[in-house]
């Protein structure tokens, strides 16, 4: 039987405020335990919830990078559980009305682009972090408080790819308009997914499981392609999914059953008499709106547009800021954005990766890329002396030009220079020469290499190919 | 002459003519507790030391501020830095808070004497101040009898003269019953006037810190002294404090005083009643207008307020779980366990009752037909006294339908424990202030009070209305044989 996949997913973010959501605690990473605790964010008796505007801001600013629709009164609820690393024993939360609802954002699979609901985005106080140790646990309040906005998708994802697809342009708007350092392995950005699996073909949806405790994309997409085996071989032999929470398990790349829902939490919530509701103002919203920088979707659009990218290396060159940003600059410079593309996919791209480095820490300047680029379409050197070149330029940090000059990189064109290294290759390589007269037009670009090779690739590639076809029909 | 039983606005007079030194005050105020405290039980922390410490020190400087040298007992929910603050539970045993409370570093910044904590039914449920961990607390006019709660101890030591000042809490009544049973004068601002920071929550929409004193003058000196916008704060109101005692001291010649009918029906006690009809006649005497009205939901408020304010304890109190601070008792076997131990250690009944109906109100299935049904007539009652205020300057209606009553007489029995609020938590409800003046004496020498409500933020009003019939009537003057 086939089934059809069906995805939810919840990503809680950590703003990056200054200090935290309700008091004026640092949220630095990394402090002593304990360090960045008052009676506030510690749920001190007596002490009251302030509301940290920025936090708001940055919430909005999520809301409507996202395009949702954005409530007209702020108001918080009361989320009421029992947990040590809860100082209050309940979390400052918004249930009914959240910041944000009802947006959106797209996914593109392939050649095809994919609408991914967002339910909800509101936001929250974030918990202590408890340590276990053999008899006792020990609970660090410096997490407590920090701002946390969770992100609800709707059941919009039928793979775990897109799953993996949606996160990655979450993560490339969020960090657009720097609200978050989504860092997974700090904890910054966190996820659950909701999975579950109906026939294809029906629109009811099946008995879910919520996975958390992933902590990358692979992570998640890893955990959900696990879970969508073991519900399907479940089904498959004629079992129930129970309704569960799951923790993944990197180690053994399983899930494994955490708390099934049967005993899940009545969490009571209601108003939070402490923090009065509020209206947005729209003055407050039109400043965030004004200060919005262009998302990637709109900027892959106009790289299409302008540049005459594919749809592909539009939505490669605009989905880090950075790096769109680094491209822009080089084909406003180049003439050629095509090229300057192929470049920061191709070579640059696989230097920044050997070297473990970002677009930002990238020595070479879009000014020295583009003066590359355009020796090479003007013919003065070739394509493959560019990329040894390009490594030169990062090493040295001088101008592609001057390093031409100096170490004599020119392409050769002059056909007397040339002919005298096709007569060498030929006369070194008689039995390629042979099989090309006997019509293997192959052998003619083995030829080709060669000569390349002697004249340490500043042979103008196109040039030599006409100059032996025509040298060996001759001899002929 | 005996310092400790002046009035706060007097020995002000006195300290600034140098007649006397603030170690004066705190010296009578100590001689007073030893000798009545054993049988009143008002405070529950008190160090005979560490007050005149605090007192000496502030000889010591120059003493500038509006409370200059006066002392000033701290009602036991409401953090003091580094001092008991339990809220008469076992459960904060041992608790002494890392911060103050707003009040308290206004009262410190104005040059008060703090002098300890005054004892209060545990968390503030009650109505009797019989549910202290540290025991009952008895009314200074009669010690069989209670005090009224739950700031009981804030107006038996005031009652008493063991206080010239005090702080109370008021969430349902909390400082205008006791103050009422007790014969000395109570107010609870408006919600939003004094900041609750530092104010240990029972029901975070309702609860308001205010002074209990000896007369109207006192209160008005002492309101001033805590109002005011708070940043730690986000329900206080930006909004300015008047000066009151230029405008208390105007004439009430013209003022317009409604009556509610629904405050003066049922099983209400004939001596109040009449005491509350002489106090009508008297403010008519003084050229108030009073006229009949009408206040529709009164009836639901008591309903409203067990369901609103046990709603919000449930969450407030969840927090104490043995985890920080308070007990923690021995023997633990699993976090589950420490929290269930606790709790059932540290909490007496009617805070266990109360947690339990909070819960129960706020569960998955109920929470329409309880929580949210008491939201919407909560608006209603809100409305009822809009209304009214469209046409009354001020309401007028008795703060307690009874005197006080017998220690031991309604503690098995919650729901008549719980109508001893029944005229005064509506204004809680509402969000207005009120106030509550001795009117009169019941035969067998027992006080009683006479409730003014205003409108928000017009404290102003009802001091103008309290203030002109203190100076016209001998009641306040009277004070218990102890």
């Amino acid at each position: 039987m086939s089934y059809e996949i069906v995805i939810g997913l919840e990503v809680h973010l950590q703003l990056n405020t200054k200090s935290k959501v309700f008091c004026g605690c640092s949220t630095d990473f990394g402090s002593a335990p304990n360090s960045q605790a008052c009676p506030v964010c510690l749920g001190f008796p007596g002490s009251l919830p302030v509301l940290n505007r920025k936090a708001l801001e940055l919430g909005a600013k999520v809301a409507i990078a996202l395009n949702c629709r954005i409530a007209e009164k702020i108001r918080f609820d009361r989320k009421n559980y029992f947990y040590p690393d809860l100082p209050k024993d309940y979390q400052i939360s918004q249930f009914n009305q959240p910041l944000a609802q009802a947006g959106a954002l797209n996914i593109i699979c392939g050649e095809t682009e994919k609408n991914i609901r967002i339910r909800r985005v509101h936001l929250e106080e974030d918990t202590g972090k408890l340590f276990h140790q053999k008899d006792s646990s020990l609970i660090d309040f410096n997490r407590s408080g920090i701002p946390l906005l969770e992100i609800v998708s709707e059941p919009d994802m039928n793979s775990p790819e897109e799953a993996y697809l949606y996160l990655t342009a979450l993560k490339s708007i969020l960090e657009y308009i720097d609200v978050s350092d989504c860092n997974m392995e700090e904890g910054s950005l966190r996820c659950d997914a909701n999975i579950s699996l109906r026939k294809k073909g029906d629109t009811a949806l099946g008995t879910k499981t919520e996975i958390k405790n992933m902590n990358s994309f692979k992570g998640v997409k890893a955990a959900l392609e696990y879970e969508a085996r073991r519900q399907a071989d479940l089904l498959e032999n004629g079992g129930r999914i129970n309704q569960e929470t799951r923790l993944y398990n990197a180690e053994k790349g399983v899930t494994e059953p955490m708390r099934s829902k049967e005993e899940a939490h009545d969490y009571r919530y209601f108003p939070e008499p402490d923090l009065a509701p509020f209206d947005f103002e729209e003055s407050f919203l039109n400043a965030i709106e004004k200060d919005m920088p262009e998302l990637p979707e709109p900027k892959k659009n106009r790289f299409v547009k302008d540049y005459q990218l594919s749809n592909y290396d539009a939505a490669i060159m605009a989905s880090d800021k950075g790096v769109a940003d680094y491209f822009e600059k080089c084909a406003d410079l180049c003439d050629n954005p095509k090229t300057a593309a192929n470049w920061l996919m191709g070579d640059i791209s696989a230097y920044m990766k050997d070297n473990n480095i970002s677009i930002k820490d990238l020595s070479l300047k879009p000014a020295q890329l583009s003066g590359m680029l355009k020796m090479i379409d003007s013919g003065i050197i070739t394509g493959k002396v560019a990329k040894t070149l390009l490594i030169e330029i990062i090493q040295t940090g001088k101008d592609p030009e001057k390093l031409v000059k100096e170490k004599g990189l020119e392409q050769i064109s002059d056909i007397n220079l040339l002919e005298a290294a096709i007569n060498q290759v030929i006369a070194e390589n008689q039995k390629s020469a042979e099989d090309f007269r006997s019509g293997k037009d192959n052998a003619v670009m083995f030829l080709v290499g060669k000569v390349m090779q002697k004249t340490k690739g500043r042979a103008n590639p196109n040039k030599v190919n006409e100059m032996l076809r025509e040298k060996l029909k001759g001899v002929k | 002459m005996e310092l400790n039983t002046l009035t706060g606005h007097r020995l002000i007079e006195l300290l600034d003519k140098k007649d006397i030194s603030p170690i004066d005050i705190c010296n009578n105020i100590i001689n007073k507790i030893e000798k009545a405290e054993k049988n009143l039980n008002a405070l529950a922390h008190f160090d005979k030391e560490n007050s005149l410490e605090r007192c000496k020190n502030l000889s010591k400087t120059a003493r500038r501020g509006a409370l200059r040298g006066i002392p000033i007992f701290i009602k036991d929910n409401i953090c003091v830095k580094d001092e008991l603050t339990t809220c008469s539970s076992k459960i904060l045993k041992g608790f002494k808070p890392p911060y103050n409370a707003t009040v308290i570093e206004k009262l410190i910044g104005l040059d008060a004497v703090l002098m300890g904590k005054t004892n209060m039914d545990e968390f503030a449920f009650g109505s009797s101040t019989e549910t202290s961990c540290y025991g009952p607390t008895r009314n200074p006019w009669d010690l069989e009898r209670i005090p009224g709660g739950s700031s009981g101890g804030s107006a038996a030591a005031v009652s008493a003269d063991e206080a010239i000042f005090a702080l109370g809490s008021d969430t349902g009544g909390s400082i205008r019953q006791p103050a009422s049973v007790c014969g000395v004068v109570g107010l609870k601002p408006t919600y939003g006037r004094v900041s609750r920071y530092g104010l240990i929550a029972f029901a975070s929409s309702l609860d308001q810190i205010g002074p209990i004193t000896k007369d109207v003058e006192d209160a008005a000196i002492l309101l001033r002294a805590i109002s005011g916008h708070d940043e730690m704060d986000s329900t206080s109101a930006n909004i300015p404090v008047p000066d009151y005692m230029s405008g208390i001291k105007k004439s009430i010649k013209g003022l317009r005083l409604g009556i509610p009918k629904e405050y003066f029906m049922g099983g209400m006690d004939e001596e109040v009643k009449n005491s509350i009809k002489s106090a009508i006649e008297k403010l008519e005497n003084l050229g108030a207008v009073c006229e009949n009205t009408s206040l529709p939901h009164t009836e639901y408020a008591v309903s409203v307020y067990y369901l609103v304010a046990t709603a919000e304890a449930s969450s407030n109190l969840a927090r104490f779980d043995g985890v920080q601070y308070g007990l923690r008792p021995e023997n633990i076997k699993s976090i589950a366990n420490m929290y269930k131990k606790t709790r059932k250690e540290g909490f007496g009944d009617e805070a266990k009752r109360r947690i339990i109906l909070g819960t129960f109100a706020l569960s998955s299935g109920y929470y329409d037909a309880y929580y949210l049904k008491a939201l919407k007539v909560r608006t209603l009652i809100k409305k009822d006294f809009d209304e009214a205020f469209k046409k009354f300057d001020a309401i007028i209606t008795p703060t307690s339908p009874t005197a006080a009553f017998k220690i031991g007489e309604k503690i098995s029995d919650p729901l008549t424990m719980y109508l001893s609020d029944i005229f005064t938590i509506s204004a809680n409800l509402a969000g207005i202030p009120g106030i509550s003046i001795p009117c009169g004496f019941t035969k067998s020498n027992l006080p009683i009070g006479l409730q003014i409500l205003g409108k928000p933020f017009d404290e102003e009003m009802i001091l103008r209305i309290a203030y002109n019939y203190e100076q016209n009537t001998e009641w306040h003057k009277r004070r218990p044989q102890l």
